[in-house]
């Protein structure tokens, strides 16, 4: 396949996604002049900042993949960077996690984003699970305090995994050397967010159109069983009409979407939890409508790493 | 203009979360008065307040700390304009209150650290009685209870590397000096109004 054939796909779905903004800004707009009620008013109200979000959002990211690794690999990496800062700044940690911490954000983040650039993919997939985990703790019982030692550590490693590590896997996809897949990768990431993406949004909307029954009522009382069913069989479909872009069959893209999608809700679920025993709705105030960084890509950090390495095993 | 780039590079920096819950964000002459926990503090407090009210409100600071050499006396002279009083030896020419008071009639508003040092533990200190005399001093000025969340995270004490942290800082309804309250009422109730703010 040629560099073109790539270029005309990313071209399509480029296209695609700008004009499925412009039908949810008009779909916006009407809904804000029919809305009377105040409570639909207020829903309409953070409709519209997500949508608006999402503008943004997807520039962003269009921008990036289309300038090929360099690109993602800065837009991964500084989300990386806000999450975790989201994660840190909701977790406790004592005054002598400070230099632990220091390591983390300004010499381990980036480091694994280098070995993502350099495609060392026997170092990057051990880094963070071996080196680092080992690392923190040495790091931290040098400083002498052993109050809570396996609580605080845990907590920074269990933040490294899920903020840096996982989320560096997304653009790790366009290292893999997929034959007779080359030089298209970037739309094999653009599968992976898309599909996460969409699945959360038809989520969030068919929860809102449908939703009865919630389906954690403890950990995410606006989540449903209409609503997961409902988002996650349109994201399938979705993702299996997108088989021309990755290096599947349409099945086989089916399948993957699937499994995108069930550990994209797991990881919401996961996230979730955390926000609920810390007390708080939303990891941060940085994206309007959506809350922090953190509560936009909950569902990417886990379906990366899997959809990697399912990919890998079954594909290169 | 390097006050206005410092405060923006704060606020980036810092991700600082303003909430003005008792009171608007506007240029009203006031005393604020906050918790005290890291270097970073004042300049958090500083960066969030609207530009017109920056360039008229001054933070109040220790003298010996921030004559120790050239660059600090630069920065808490020309960029932050910080009021730099006495912490060891006051006498009655170098009376910090009379400082203060000299600047509150100029129609300037100020930045104040009760607890009269950084604490390192999360408890706030008992208040030292400055803001006691301040409110006695100039009866119809605003005091504004300020709590200032995490940034002792970001830098504790006793570190120089900041590690990227969110904070926010409260902002809780003014109050002033009751006609016929006692110092040490007032004190207490001074502190009970940042605690009050952390919780908002």
């Amino acid at each position: 396949m040629t560099a073109s054939v790539a270029d005309f796909k990313l071209g399509a779905l480029t296209a695609g996604v700008l004009g499925l903004l412009v039908v949810a800004s008009i779909v916006g707009y009407i809904l804000r002049l029919k809305t009377t009620s105040e409570t639909g008013r207020e829903v309409v109200l953070n409709l519209n900042a997500r949508i608006k979000a999402w503008w943004i959002m997807a520039i962003i990211f269009l921008l990036a993949i289309a300038t090929g690794g360099i690109g993602s690999l800065v837009l991964f990496g500084l989300t990386s960077f806000l999450a975790l800062r989201e994660y840190i700044t909701l977790t406790p940690t004592q005054r002598a996690d400070h230099r632990v911490l220091f390591w983390a954000f300004f010499v381990i983040t980036p480091l694994q984003y280098i070995l993502i650039g350099i495609r060392w993919y026997g170092l990057f997939s051990i880094f963070i699970p071996v080196y680092v985990y080992l690392l923190i703790p040495i790091r931290s019982v040098i400083e002498g305090d052993f109050k809570d030692f396996l609580a605080r550590n845990a907590k920074i490693q269990w933040g490294l995994m899920v903020c840096v590590y996982f989320v560096s896997y997304a653009p790790a996809l366009l290292s893999l050397k997929i034959p007779g897949y080359e030089r298209q990768n970037a739309n094999l990431l653009f599968f992976l967010v898309g599909v996460v993406q969409v699945s959360d949004v038809l989520q969030y909307v068919c929860g809102k159109c449908f939703g009865r029954h919630p389906i954690a009522p403890k950990i995410s009382p606006n989540k449903t069983v209409e609503g997961f069913a409902g988002g996650v069989a349109c994201a399938v479909l979705i993702g299996t009409l997108l088989w021309w872009i990755t290096p599947f069959r349409p099945w086989q893209s089916a399948l993957m979407s699937l499994v995108i999608t069930l550990l994209g809700f797991c990881g919401g679920l996961v996230m979730s939890a955390i926000k609920r025993d810390r007390g708080v709705k939303d990891y941060g105030a940085t994206i309007p409508g959506h809350g922090g960084i953190m509560d936009r890509i909950d569902s990417l950090c886990f379906a990366a790493p899997i959809f990697f390495h399912l990919t890998r095993y079954f594909f290169t | 203009m390097i006050a206005e780039f410092l405060a923006v590079s704060i606020r980036i920096f810092s991700g600082v979360q303003a909430r003005w819950l008792g009171c608007p964000p506007d240029t009203t002459q006031r005393v604020y008065f906050a918790n005290h926990t890291s270097n970073l503090d004042f300049l958090v407090l500083w960066s969030v307040l609207p530009d017109g009210a920056r360039r008229k409100t001054r933070p109040v600071a220790a003298s010996d700390y921030w004559r120790a050499n050239r660059f600090r006396y630069f920065l808490a002279n020309s960029v932050f304009r910080g009021v730099l009083i006495e912490r060891q030896k006051v006498t009655r020419s170098n009376n910090p209150i009379d400082q203060l008071f000299r600047v509150l009639l100029a129609g300037e508003s100020l930045i104040i650290f009760p607890e009269g040092g950084r604490t390192t533990d999360t408890e706030m200190r008992p208040f030292k009685s400055g803001l006691y005399y301040l409110g006695k001093a100039a009866p119809s000025v605003d005091l504004v209870p300020v709590y200032i969340d995490n940034a002792s995270r970001i830098l504790p004490k006793g570190e120089f590397l900041p590690i990227p942290l969110l904070c926010s800082v409260n902002f809780g309804a003014p109050m002033r000096l009751l006609p016929t309250e006692s110092k040490q009422a007032f004190l207490t109730r001074a502190r009970a109004a940042v605690e009050a703010c952390s919780h908002l």
